[in-house]
């Protein structure tokens, strides 16, 4: 390539605040961003990627300054430039779309008026060429009935929708550059796979050079053509999208493709014959949202028939989108909500049909993980309370519940020490690996992991997959893991049953559901994972899970 | 996020970094103080009753007996605010304490059990917040005979709906966070998860209301006593306004100092209660000052 690029970073430094844990949020950056051209840029949480997007925009909080190096755009330096043209730059030649389309759009105007106010600002056009012109981009993302939508405020937009309107606005100028800051990180795989596509097919059409920031290494194979890893404010792999994803050179790169949860043909040695430890029969829950003395609210069915058996030793995986019911079922057999009919048997016994003193011996039995390590532990207490507090409420005495805590601790791989900590001092996988400890404090027969990794970088996802893989065999668990990923559920269950609008719409045992999946809603799911075209090599793949790594063919 | 915000709470040394950054709040903290050490040593400074003559009536200021005057019947403005201070900061702490034992306790309930409870426990208190709040403060100490214990009592009584409602939605949001849930799941009872959970975490927006009720309930006394619905055997600074409203053309100085002394002694609460807001509750204070 001969032309200039169109963004040039040179030796970009960014300095961070003092007292923050390291100087510099990038350092020494150095990268191009061809024309008509997808850049990539990995990394996981804290490493600067977004902070690199949001220097290119002018966006940086006051608290940190750029301190040397330059970004040129199209050969000319943005920061030698008078503020007004910047900004003019920034709005009209350079767009980004962010990762949470709620926040981006101003709750309070309809999605028209924001579009047309980027066109206010940045054209001539008149009021009608303008109107036309809105319609227009909103049909070009792909929304039905454009001239209708442009009328709606967007709460009454999906994630999906949101997120093509704020592909529509970044648009609206016809920038030159696209920055992407984890753009489908808040939506669910099938929105995710159009979004993607959505961007490759205008990106191709209007040869812009995209800026790409995620986490995830299969949207990188989805759509990348060049790729850089970003580790702690530096790159420390840059190459094609083909070099980085199968000849990756840097450990860290290395790291992080080994990280990648990849579908898997699971293990065969589960056998059926033990005792089903949990059955859920004809579970249903239906919610009634709003509403008040005179008007009914809006139903949501959240559980419609749900039946399902965990057997003594099984891990059953739960998988669907947002807003399918998985959590409502979890929440049921764990008690925090009561189902409007249906039986939850554990052990033969129907909790459902106990009352509270009677159902409060079987908590114990049925123990939860939490998705969100931040909102799970009470910031107030000590991670040894905590742990104990389960233990007490029992009955059990304190000295005796804070030994074991220690010894939880120990086995869920963090130091004993934790104990008189509180939960700020740790990281969200170490929370993780508390809440872990909680749960298993009980002696439970039953784990409900309900999104447990998904708030997690991979890599520390990786680690706290592979703990509840160990304690699950150790300790004789049996699981329902929920989690919306399908590469989670391939590498961890046994049972794959798939939720859709709260119905079970096929279970049965992940090999078969993944190898061959029956229901039509299933193969939509499967097809849509990021990343299905790309193998992660075989060097890279840790020994672990070497043995299982025969890729299914979706 | 959430953690990280409430943490700086915990430490000592981060409570007052954030407390002290605030420079209203240390003036207005030091002021307390000052008034805290009035009423303490009132005694030991004016040993002799408030009610005592002890100089000429309508001694204006400065003069020889009275430094800051004395009053229709020759009694020392200055003995009068020293020991009103004791009567100002006991009304004002012990109502606000009833007060917020009341608020709290129904406004946990109704947040925590919802439904039918929630509905109940808000009706009876929107029935509170729908009477003004003086009025009522004027009958009940009418009908029960002015006295500390009834207007400590009437002023907490009219005081507690909004901790109520606060306590309501504090407990309301955290109970559906997941520590809650995990709590409800690892077996605790109802109160250990009241107790435990869930108040510790909403203390602070109750604490900082609080203090600022504190002020108000000054007030509220203060207007009490101004219509003669103070408790007669105390001396209180509103009494010392009314009693003087009178000759205030002749004697401004008798209604004066009362006044200022009400007034300093809201405003320091009033500093002191934003302070606190800025060190426990670090998230809504950035938002403001940006």
């Amino acid at each position: 390539m001969t032309e200039t690029p169109l963004l040039d970073v040179r030796n970009l430094t960014i300095d961070l605040p003092r007292g923050a844990d390291r100087p510099h949020a990038v350092q020494d950056l150095t990268f191009t961003l061809e024309p008509g051209e997808i850049l990539c840029v990995v990394g996981e949480s804290g490493s600067g990627k977004s902070m690199t997007a949001h220097a290119v925009l002018g966006l940086l909080p006051k608290a940190v300054k750029v301190s040397s190096g330059e970004i040129r755009h199209q050969g000319t330096n943005v920061f030698s430039l008078p503020e007004r043209d910047q900004r003019a730059l920034r709005g009209g030649r350079i767009a980004m779309i962010f990762q949470e389309p709620m926040t981006a759009l101003n709750p309070l105007m309809r999605v028209g008026d924001q579009i047309d106010e980027v066109l206010c600002y940045h054209t001539t056009l008149d009021r009608a060429a303008r109107r036309a012109r809105v319609v227009e981009l909103l049909a070009s993302v792909g929304l039905p009935e454009p001239d209708h939508l442009r009328r709606s405020y967007p709460f009454r937009l999906s994630g999906g929708q949101r997120q093509r309107v704020m592909i529509a606005m970044a648009l609206a100028v016809e920038p030159d550059i696209l920055i992407a800051d984890e753009p489908t990180t808040a939506l669910d795989v099938t929105t995710q796979k159009q979004i993607l596509e959505l961007i490759q097919d205008i990106q191709a059409k209007r040869r812009m050079g995209v800026m790409f920031i995620t986490h995830d290494f299969g949207v990188v194979a989805e759509i990348a053509h060049r790729v850089a890893v970003m580790q702690r404010g530096q790159i420390v792999e840059i190459g094609t999208a083909e070099e980085v994803l199968n000849r990756p050179q840097h450990p860290y790169t290395r790291q992080l493709i080994a990280a990648v949860p990849h579908l898997i043909e699971h293990r065969e040695d589960f056998t059926r014959a033990r005792q089903p430890v949990l059955t859920a029969e004809k579970v249903c829950k239906t919610f009634h949202l709003g509403g008040g003395f005179f008007t009914p609210g809006r139903k949501v069915v959240a559980g419609d028939d749900l039946s399902l058996t965990i057997h003594q030793g099984e891990t059953v995986g739960l998988v669907g989108e947002s807003g399918s019911g998985k959590s409502t079922l979890g929440r049921s057999i764990v008690g925090l909500i009561k189902p409007d009919s249906g039986r939850i048997l554990f052990e033969g016994v129907d909790l459902l049909s106990l009352s509270r003193p009677a159902f409060r011996p079987y908590r114990r039995h049925v123990q939860m993980v939490f998705q969100d390590p931040y909102a799970s532990l009470n910031p107030r207490h000590t991670v040894g309370d905590i742990i104990t507090q389960g233990p007490v409420a029992f009955g059990e005495d304190r000295h005796k519940a804070l030994e074991k805590a220690k010894a939880l601790l120990k086995l869920v791989g963090l130091d004993a020490s934790a104990a008189e900590r509180f939960p700020h001092e740790f990281s969200g996988g170490q929370r993780q690996r508390i809440s872990i400890a909680r749960a298993l404090a009980l002696e439970p027969k039953l784990l409900i992991a309900d999104e447990p990794v998904s708030a997690l970088d991979v890599s520390v996802q990786a680690q706290v997959l592979d703990l509840l893989e160990d304690l699950r065999h150790r300790l004789n668990l049996s699981m329902l893991f929920i989690t919306h990923d399908l590469r989670i559920a391939a590498q961890i269950c046994d049972t794959i049953a798939v939720m859709q609008k709260g119905r079970i719409v096929e279970i049965g045992p992940a090999k078969e559901v993944f190898g061959n999946p029956q229901h039509a809603y299933t193969r939509t799911l499967l097809d849509a994972i990021p990343g299905k075209g790309w193998t992660i090599p075989e060097d890279v793949v840790p020994v672990t899970r070497r043995s299982s790594a025969l890729r299914t063919s979706a | 996020m959430t953690a990280a915000t409430i943490a700086p709470a915990r430490k000592g040394s981060g409570f007052w970094g954030a407390f002290a950054r605030n420079k209203g709040a240390v003036i207005g903290l030091a002021f307390l103080t000052l008034i805290v050490l009035m009423a303490a040593f009132a005694d030991v400074l004016y040993p002799d009753s408030p009610w005592d003559m002890t100089a000429m009536p309508f001694q204006p200021p400065l003069s020889e007996d009275a430094l800051l005057g004395s009053d229709t019947l020759g009694r020392d403005i200055a003995a009068g605010i020293a020991h009103g201070a004791r009567v100002s900061l006991l009304i004002g702490l012990t109502s606000t304490a009833v007060a917020v034992l009341i608020g709290v306790f129904l406004g946990a309930v109704s947040g925590f059990y919802g439904g039918r409870v929630d509905d109940l426990v808000m009706r009876f208190t929107e029935l509170f917040q729908t009477i003004p709040n003086f009025v009522l403060a004027v009958v009940l100490v009418a009908i029960f005979t002015p006295s500390l214990t009834s207007i400590v009592l009437a002023i907490a009584i009219v005081s507690w709906p909004p901790l109520a409602r606060l306590a309501r939605g504090e407990f309301m949001s955290l109970r559906s966070r997941e520590f809650v849930h995990a709590a409800v799941t690892t077996g605790q009872s109802n109160m250990t998860i009241i107790w435990r959970q869930i108040l510790p975490n909403s203390l602070s927006p109750i604490i900082v209301s609080a203090s600022l009720m504190v002020a108000t309930a000054i007030l509220l006394e203060s207007s009490l006593s101004f219509l003669g619905l103070g408790d007669p055997n105390l001396m209180s600074w509103g009494y010392m306004v009314g009693a003087a409203r009178t000759v205030i053309r002749q004697a401004w100085w008798m209604s004066f100092f009362p006044g200022i002394a009400i007034l300093l002694t809201v405003l320091a609460l009033n500093l002191v209660g934003e302070g606190l807001n800025d060190a426990l509750n670090p998230k809504l204070a950035r938002k403001g000052r940006s």
